[in-house]
């Protein structure tokens, strides 16, 4: 299962780090930060609630840039 | 420029405006630093709020935190004699032009790219009792009758049904010279209808047409990052943390063991915070293949991924499908031979033959005798399967077809020293001459041949599946030294494998139509898919596209990763060279608070601008 989310970062290097931060999440079994197109594609591991994972990731990027959001 | 960066803006403006006034105008020594701590804080009380979340958030080697330990530490250097208030204001004031002139440049950058890419259709009009409604596109079913009026953008793939009109196919092809339709064309989503009004019955959902599908591709195209972007990435994530050991190594190890001074060596290992972050590299990089992409989709180029670009700039050897690539694909006649007999009148004959013909080869005389309804009486018209047609034109019997239809019928047929295929003719059963067909040259095929060895590509192999003669002909007109021939599509697959095998072939394209070739395309280290326009196969096995059949994209393509690979170096080597070159020298007292500066911010934006030459036709 892999969905697309449009995000809102400013700088490159924090693209990076919103992408490891949401690598590491639960439920999460890959995700890549397109910083170019500002959107990010997570692929969710099998039988999870995505908006439930979608949150903890928000929030575990929030950690790391306070200045980003993921619509999702 | 959105409010966000107009804020920031002015908080630059303000901040420098203080800076230069307190420079040029004599104050109290007490005021000008309560106005240096104010310029300061106004254009940096972000960064230190974002800090101050970072220690939080126990991110100790965050930008925004080495940027506040910097400045500040620049700051109460003063308090011990250094004198230097200005420099610690202007590294943060430098740190937020820097940041201001990246979110600019990308958010521009990303503006011209995605107007490049501009062939999103808005809504679609349909007719509903008598009115024109306009409406979403998504919304439009397959086999609904759509209207684009002059200046529209076609929103789906379908056929003419009503009207002609000429269109604009340069933002799918780049191809400048427009297309005519008229009814039963087929055409494509993405293209603008310039002159006549043009009734469209769809044959796709939006979803599925080429435009959508185009526009998914090239946005997808960034997320496949290349080993640059990968490596960058990597650098990156240890760079950062080396330099800010070797600040701390620099803070203390001196001092301590040296009895040299705190204050000289603290100033040092400031500088290696300001030069501490990345940002140059990281952001250069994709941004330069980004603008590649949008550069190359717009010269009717697609390529799915910054990896391919890689890939593409390495290619040695290109190895070619014949028909369709190399040549028309299409059957024209070359050339009649009339054995006495005029030869207008013998293709006059043929064409009445083939009247109702749908064979490739008896539309081609069809379309060389453009007049074929003339008039003259044409009866019992009869194919003869895998041999030729026969018909009584004005009373008198006419046999048109090969060898065998001659023998057949008892005709004295004559063998043609010309290459192609021979279709022979007999009146009443005696024999008048025959007509040469063959497959054409593209007319860019020689050129894009020595344009490729030009630019060094090794090694050309043509691959197709007719006969050896008609490709030794081919090949020796383009300059082709090697070819294999009489190949069925899974041969083709074999002899390419037997290529990528071999040690000094390098990175291998295969080039073909996509149209039995999706195999080989998917085989090659780069499936190149040429006027694959349509063709569902091709876009999915290749890797580049080709948007028109032209084959001097071919090269094109190679031109554009090579010059794009280039700059991801240049910018690799620049910015690492400058930050390195300035660490040492900032290590050893040489270089100052300015020349980091330079390193961090001056590296960023020259990095930017180099990414930029991408999007430059090449």
């Amino acid at each position: 299962m892999k969905k697309n989310y449009k995000i809102e970062v400013d700088c490159a290097n924090c693209a990076n780090q919103m992408e490891d931060a949401a690598k590491k999440t639960a439920g999460v079994k890959n995700a890549v930060v397109n910083f170019m197109t500002l959107k990010m594609s997570v692929e969710f591991e099998d039988g999870v609630n995505e908006k439930e994972v979608m949150e903890r990731v928000a929030e575990n990027c929030k950690k790391v840039e306070d200045d980003c959001k993921i619509f999702y | 420029m959105s409010s966000k960066q107009r804020k920031n803006l002015s908080r630059i403006i303000i901040s420098a405006v203080l800076m230069i006034a307190i420079f040029f105008i004599p104050l109290e020594k007490n005021v000008e630093i309560f106005l240096y701590l104010a310029a300061y804080f106004i254009v940096g009380y972000d960064i230190l709020i974002k800090a101050a979340k970072g220690i939080k958030n126990l991110r100790p080697l965050d930008e925004n935190f080495l940027m506040t330990v910097a400045t500040l530490g620049a700051i109460f250097l003063n308090f011990f004699g250094e004198e230097n208030f200005s420099e610690a204001v202007a590294v943060m004031l430098f740190y937020q032009i820097g940041e201001f002139f990246q979110s600019y440049a990308i958010g521009k950058s990303r503006k011209n790219i995605s107007d490049l890419m501009d062939i999103r259709p808005d809504f679609a009009n349909i007719e509903s009792a008598g009115k024109i409604e306009r409406v979403d596109p998504d919304e439009v079913e397959i086999g609904t009758k759509i209207i684009v009026q002059p200046g529209e953008k076609i929103p789906i793939d379908g056929v003419v049904v009503e009207g002609n009109s000429t269109l604009n196919t340069a933002a799918l092809t780049g191809e400048s010279l427009p297309r005519n339709v008229k009814v039963g064309d087929e055409i494509l989503s993405g293209c603008i209808n310039l002159n006549g009004v043009l009734k469209i019955r769809t044959t796709k959902n939006f979803d599925e047409s080429t435009a959508s599908k185009i526009l998914d591709l090239v946005e997808n195209a960034s997320s496949l990052k290349s080993r640059s972007e990968n490596f960058i990435t990597k650098f990156a994530k240890i760079y950062t943390p080396i330099v800010v050991f070797c600040a701390i190594f620099l803070a203390i190890i001196p001092p301590i063991f040296f009895a040299e001074s705190f204050s000289v060596w603290i100033y040092r290992a400031l500088i290696f915070l300001v030069i501490s972050c990345p940002c140059a590299l990281v952001i250069s990089i994709p941004l330069t293949f980004f603008a590649a992409l949008g550069g190359a989709s717009r010269a009717g180029i697609l390529i799915k991924g910054s990896n391919f670009l890689e890939n593409l700039s390495k290619i040695k050897t290109v190895v070619m499908d014949k028909t369709g690539t190399l040549t028309k694909g299409i059957f024209e006649v070359d050339d009649i031979h009339a054995k006495n007999f005029d030869a207008e009148n013998l293709i006059h004959l043929a064409a009445h033959v083939e009247r109702f013909s749908t064979h490739p080869i008896g539309i081609s005389i069809k379309n060389f005798y453009k007049n074929e309804n003339d008039g003259c009486k044409i009866e019992n018209v009869e194919e003869f399967f895998g041999l030729g047609v026969s018909a009584k034109i004005n009373g008198e019997t006419v046999h048109v077809g090969n060898e065998k239809f001659m023998e057949k019928i008892g005709a004295q047929w004559k063998s043609c020293e010309k290459l192609g295929t021979i279709i022979h003719v007999a009146i009443n059963k005696k024999y008048v001459g025959h007509i040469v067909i063959s497959d054409k040259l593209k007319p860019h095929s020689k050129q894009s041949v020595e344009k490729l060895f030009a630019i060094g590509v090794e090694r050309i192999v043509m691959l197709t599946g007719d006969a050896k003669k008609i490709a030794e002909k081919i090949s020796a007109e383009l300059g082709i030294k090697e070819f294999y021939s009489e190949l069925l599509p899974e041969k083709k697959v074999e002899h390419l494998e037997k290529i990528l095998s071999e040690k000094n072939s390098g990175k291998v394209a295969f080039v073909g139509d996509g149209i039995n070739d999706a195999p080989v395309l998917a085989r090659a280290d780069i499936g190149i898919a040429m006027g694959a326009m349509g063709s569902d196969a091709a876009i999915e096995a290749a890797d580049v596209i080709l948007m028109d059949d032209d084959p001097l994209k071919i090269s094109q393509a190679i031109q554009i990763a090579k010059k794009t690979l280039s700059i991801v170096k240049e910018n690799i080597y620049f910015s690492i060279g400058v930050k390195i070159l300035c660490l040492i020298l900032g290590a050893v007292g040489i270089a100052n608070m300015w020349a980091a500066i330079f390193a961090d911010v001056g590296v960023m934006v020259l990095a930017v601008l180099n990414a930029m030459r991408a999007l430059i036709k090449v």
